[in-house]
């Protein structure tokens, strides 16, 4: 040990390790630590493509993965009463939403859009687990029933893409509540004869499973997506032994009959086109990427620039 | 001998004293304690009032859990007759945490559905602390819509920690089970009626109470999440239970005001497990009164009723 160890090579070192990893072109695989071009993995959806790992998706990504072109027009949601508990913990909870929405650039945990996806046209809500961890708010609640309601006046199906750790606490008691009201949400549209699809990603858990991410007619996930009711830490607690390997994975759920599929995120547009359109009735789907469709109405293109609330700019 | 609460402390000692005292003039009867004594009740009946008077949202959920609090069973035998207990999910098991059958309550036919958390050791366990499986959910699927086939009001009462959180109970389809029950609650062409009788835990009480009328026992609770939980997620720190349940609102005055709750059912002094009867009473009143407020309404008003009642929560938060 002398000052040539303890100091000129440390320096040394993390000069070449900077000069390795520039984080802005290239993400580390979560899972396989393989480094990837962003470009690439971008294009591959956030999926490794050494691997297959799926990593998260952003809310906006996703809709433009789904829809054609990426185009689609957002549907509008009613906002709620703003913190109707007063709610405080170590922070305001007024606070902890003007800076998800800061961070975010979004108003809630749900975004709704209306387009086509393989020329077939949809509704379609995503929930943004990095929005408070895409806690079942009651903007949330509201986005799920005006997706309902939009989908049933323009008689599309509904696809839904769940993320989230539960129902948002902040909001207490009606917090909980968006369980009875998503899921009358989810009884309109079955009234109504159409299709309601859910795709379970990484992860959905608590409140939010326990009710419109678990009453789908056709139920799919992600790879390895964590679904469940508890959390692993609760139960082990609970019962005193360690869980099994891939214990509320989405292969796990699916060996226990809890899912329908388990489809690769690059495959699942093409996938809901196919289910959709069988149970619609309606021909047989174009399969490959398919231009953007005419824009016929008071539609806002959402190619690259998020809409950011005035109030998080 | 009633178990007290950490909060009850004070009251203990003076009704203990009182105890001691009345004691010693049975062993000695030369002794006149009895105008000491009753000026000692005198004293505990004031504190009682004083301390029942004012619970913080804490020593709510703490009464609500206490283990002499009547629990589903208590109800079930002295408020219906002909209780005729039904069993099974036809699926996998008995979930001996739910109970329900078919019943009268004043001479109405009526299915009712309820959380058991038992009352010693042995029964607890057995029922599980009132956490229900998929089995139990599935179980009262079955029951509402047996009741809804044949045009039974449904009768649940809620005192449930919460669903189990268990492996099995997650292999078999736990989260499904809660959404379903969710769901039957809300197709059904019959009354639903719901009264939180003790703890009403997350999505396992929601399960049972997305109904016409709930009603709230006084010191009843009703929380998205367990004080202890959001305490140890939101403070990181379980031990502030008293913060996090004063900051969830989940007293029946607050979800009274939030318009979940549509009728609080007044507790006798120092809460239910003080007079049992009393309280089973008054739970049979506000069943019956509700019943009557529903009767004459077509099954299909009453379905639309229960989804626009719950479409419209959440348009008002509380006072400032």
């Amino acid at each position: 040990m002398n000052w040539i160890t303890n100091y000129v090579r440390p320096t040394i070192n993390s000069l070449f390790s900077r000069r390795e990893v520039p984080d802005n072109l290239w993400t580390k695989c979560d899972d396989c630590g393989t480094m990837l071009f962003h470009r690439e993995l971008a294009d591959n959806l956030n999926v490794c493509t050494n691997c297959d790992h799926h990593m998260a998706i952003g809310a906006r990504d996703r809709l433009k993965s789904i829809f054609d072109g990426g185009v689609f027009v957002e549907v509008a949601v009613p906002e709620p009463v703003a913190d109707p508990l007063h709610f405080r913990d170590q922070k305001r909870y007024t606070d902890r939403i003007k800076e998800a929405r800061k961070k975010t650039g979004e108003k809630d945990a749900m975004l709704v859009a209306e387009g086509e996806m393989g020329r077939t046209p949809v509704v379609v809500a995503v929930q943004d687990f990095s929005f408070m961890g895409g806690s079942m708010s009651m903007y949330v609640g509201n986005a799920i029933v005006a997706a309902a309601e939009r989908a049933i006046a323009l008689k599309r199906p509904l696809i839904l893409f769940s993320a989230a750790g539960g129902a948002r606490m902040q909001e207490g008691i009606l917090g909980l509540m968006q369980m009875p009201r998503t899921t009358i949400a989810v009884q309109m549209l079955k009234e109504a004869g159409l299709p309601y699809i859910v795709v379970l990603t990484h992860p959905t858990t608590g409140g939010v499973t326990a009710s419109y991410a678990m009453l789908g007619d056709v139920q799919i996930a992600e790879p390895n997506a964590l679904i469940g009711f508890a959390g692993a830490r609760v139960i082990e607690q609970t019962i005193g032994e360690k869980l099994p390997e891939g214990f509320q994975r989405a292969e796990y759920l699916l060996d226990h009959g809890m899912l329908d599929r388990v489809t690769m995120r690059t495959a699942l547009k093409d996938e809901l086109v196919t289910i959709v359109r069988l149970l619609m009735k309606q021909d047989a789907p174009v399969k490959g990427d398919l231009p953007a469709p005419e824009i016929t109405s008071e539609a806002t293109l959402q190619l690259e620039d998020p809409i950011v609330p005035d109030d998080a700019k | 001998m009633t178990q007290y609460l950490d909060f009850e402390k004070p009251l203990a000692e003076i009704e203990g004293k009182a105890e001691e005292l009345r004691a010693m003039a049975r062993e000695n009867p030369e002794m006149d304690v009895e105008k000491e004594a009753a000026a000692l009740d005198r004293k505990a009946a004031d504190l009682l009032k004083s301390l029942y008077g004012d619970l913080t949202a804490w020593r709510k959920c703490q009464v609500a859990r206490h283990p002499e609090r009547p629990h589903c069973q208590d109800y079930i035998n002295a408020l219906f007759t002909e209780y005729t207990p039904l069993a099974g999910d036809r699926n996998f098991a008995d979930d001996l945490s739910v109970m329900g059958g078919l019943a009268r309550i004043e001479g109405i036919p009526v299915m009712v559905i309820g959380h058991e958390k038992g009352n010693d050791t042995k029964s607890r366990i057995e029922r599980n602390f009132g956490m229900a499986r998929p089995e139990g959910y599935r179980k009262a699927i079955r029951l509402m819509e047996l009741a809804n086939r044949f045009g039974l009001p449904v009768i649940t009462l809620v005192d449930t920690p919460g669903a189990y959180p268990g492996k099995g109970a997650e292999e078999r389809g736990q989260s499904e089970a809660i959404a379903r029950s969710t769901e039957k609650c809300l197709e059904l062409k019959v009354p639903l009626i719901s009264v939180v009788i003790g703890e009403g835990g997350s999505g396992g009480a929601v399960a049972f109470a997305s109904a016409n009328r709930v009603a709230m026992l006084e010191h009843s609770v009703y929380s998205v999440i367990s004080p202890e939980g959001c305490a140890s997620i939101l403070w990181k720190d379980a031990e502030k239970m008293r913060e996090s349940a004063e900051a969830l609102r989940l007293t029946s005055k607050d979800l009274h005001e939030l318009g979940v709750c549509d009728r609080i059912i007044p507790e006798p002094e120092g809460g239910a497990h003080r007079d049992p009867d009393t309280a089973i009473t008054s739970v049979g009143e506000a069943i019956v009164s509700m019943l009557n407020e529903l009767r004459d309404l077509s099954g299909d008003k009453l379905r639309a009723d229960r989804r626009n009642k719950y479409l419209a929560l959440g348009s008002k938060g509380l006072a400032a």
